[in-house]
């Protein structure tokens, strides 16, 4: 019998809802780290037990935790505590803690040919690289251990001990446009990995707003991917980066067919990015920032149209998911199931995921705390839960 | 033993109640509480201070017998009340945001 894990980061802890695959009657679990910021909650593909979190704090800083056991229990990666009786050194043979889990420092060596410590602030000036917190958890799809993290701000890390310690994989920020990067609104944030199935080598990312990059060696060297994109709020519209890509997706069958939620627009490139065009079609508003697709249907892809970048919520206060069933351009609202008026929450870019059962389920959160599900692909929606404090990340598992 | 106060987050993250009780070897000041503090507990380590620069986090504030010490040298004696464990040595997240 299959069974559902969805893995929700809040911004006052993490819930785990879990359902057997019929995916009608859940069960919740937590707070875990309550009253802690969960940016997200993400579980290793090889071993669905082993689940990552980034769990934050303004006041605090960033913290690793790591379960073993399909998040029942939690730890800090090679962070516990140190027993009173233990003599340094450890007698048993075990290393002492190190509490280095939440520990990302920008990479200045000399082997990253030119270690950036600066990038361009909102008011042109440059500005120091700051770490904040990590935004994004893509574990491994070979290895439990091996761990890849997208920060603000925006580099990208990786572990490969199993969170014990991360190290920069510093060719991206080393770019030749990375002096030019800025923040958005939310940040100068990397909130998007995807890892090519196919080729190990291949990754994608986004910034905002940066944009996309690819790289084809693993990390060490990126190219920018952001040709067809338009962004009217920059003096080139077109330019090679400044583009605030709110999200990508790729189906696992089709690593060259890349979709992207802009800030404005709706995109998709057939050729790994090389080239983007525009798919938004007749979506009552190309704005948003989450797009999932279909599990079995590469074709099939989901947006949240949100009314502008000045007004984060859906249009006419109707909560409507949209799916095209022919990779863009022709989208239908989904609206069964979900509240048609008076509905002013927003759906964040990390907050919608999509199961591997047959039929395909969707899920997605709100910033009003409701986590919702369609075990059909989309046609029927209901709330697994409705008041949870405002929804930063959904990832869900299917296990067997 | 020094007593050390350690604000709600913070004790989830450790696993503790209420205070914590701390060996402190040579002068007590807040540098060395904290490298104490760390040494007991390594996942606290980043969550008060830098791990490479140990410089405090902004909205982290220190007391000490009633008076807020935060901008005081790290290395600063600290009253002869906290040393002996009469008074607790309190770390605060500042109350700011929701």
């Amino acid at each position: 019998m299959s069974a559902i894990r969805v893995l929700v980061g809040t911004r006052k802890g993490a819930f785990i809802l879990t359902a057997d695959g019929a995916r009608e009657d859940w069960s919740v679990s937590g707070p875990h780290f309550a009253g802690w910021e969960i940016y997200h909650v993400k579980g290793s593909p090889v071993d669905p037990d082993r689940i990552y979190a980034s769990q934050t704090s303004e006041w605090f800083g960033q913290v690793i935790q790591r379960s073993n056991d399909g998040g029942v229990t939690w730890e800090q990666p090679g962070s516990g505590p140190k027993l009173p009786e233990t003599p340094p050194g450890a007698e048993d043979g075990e290393p002492m803690p190190q509490g280095k889990s939440n520990m990302f420092v920008y990479d200045t060596s000399v082997e990253t040919g030119k270690p950036l410590t600066t990038h361009q602030w909102y008011d042109g000036t440059q500005h120091p690289w700051e770490f904040a917190r990590v935004w994004h958890l893509e574990p491994s799809l070979t290895d439990p251990d091996t761990v890849y993290a997208g920060v603000e701000d925006a580099a990208l890390f990786r572990t490969t001990d199993g969170g014990q310690t991360w190290h920069e994989l510093a060719g991206l920020r080393g770019h030749d446009t990375g002096a030019d990067w800025s923040p958005g609104a939310g940040g100068m944030c990397l909130h998007t990995i995807l890892l090519d199935p196919a080729d190990p080598e291949r990754i994608y990312v986004a910034i905002s707003a940066a944009g996309s990059f690819r790289t084809l060696d693993g990390g060490k060297t990126w190219t920018t991917i952001n040709r067809g994109l338009s962004s009217s709020f920059m003096p080139d519209p077109t330019a090679e980066i400044g583009h605030c890509v709110h999200r990508l997706a790729m189906h696992p069958s089709n690593p060259d067919r890349l979709f992207m939620q802009k800030h404005w627009d709706v995109m998709r490139s057939d050729d790994a990015g090389a080239n983007w065009y525009e798919i938004s079609g007749n979506l009552p508003s190309d704005f948003g920032f989450p797009i999932e697709v279909h599990a079995h249907e590469p074709e099939t892809v989901y947006v949240v149209p949100i009314e502008s970048d000045s007004l984060h919520y859906p249009p006419e206060g109707k909560l409507r998911v949209y799916r095209s069933r022919t990779g863009g351009n022709e989208w239908e609202a989904l609206t069964n199931g979900l509240p048609q008026k008076d509905c002013y929450v927003n759906v964040l870019r990390d907050a919608m995921a999509a199961d591997s059962l047959d039929p395909c389920g969707i899920y997605f959160g709100t910033t009003g705390g409701q986590v919702y599900v369609s075990p059909d692909g989309g046609d029927h929606w209901s709330s697994i839960v409705q008041n949870l404090p405002s929804v930063l990340s959904v990832e869900v598992q299917t296990l067997s | 033993m020094i007593r050390v106060e350690i604000p709600f987050h913070l004790r989830t993250l450790a696993g503790v109640d209420g205070e914590v009780a701390l060996t402190v070897d040579g002068e007590v000041t807040r540098a060395s509480i904290l490298d104490a503090l760390e040494t007991r507990y390594p996942m606290l380590r980043g969550t008060v201070r830098d791990h490479v620069t140990l410089k405090q986090r902004p909205l982290v504030r220190f007391f000490a017998c009633k008076e807020d010490i935060t901008h005081d040298p790290p290395t600063a004696p600290l009253p002869d009340a906290v040393a002996s464990g009469a008074e607790p040595f309190l770390i605060v997240g500042a109350i700011a945001g929701g």
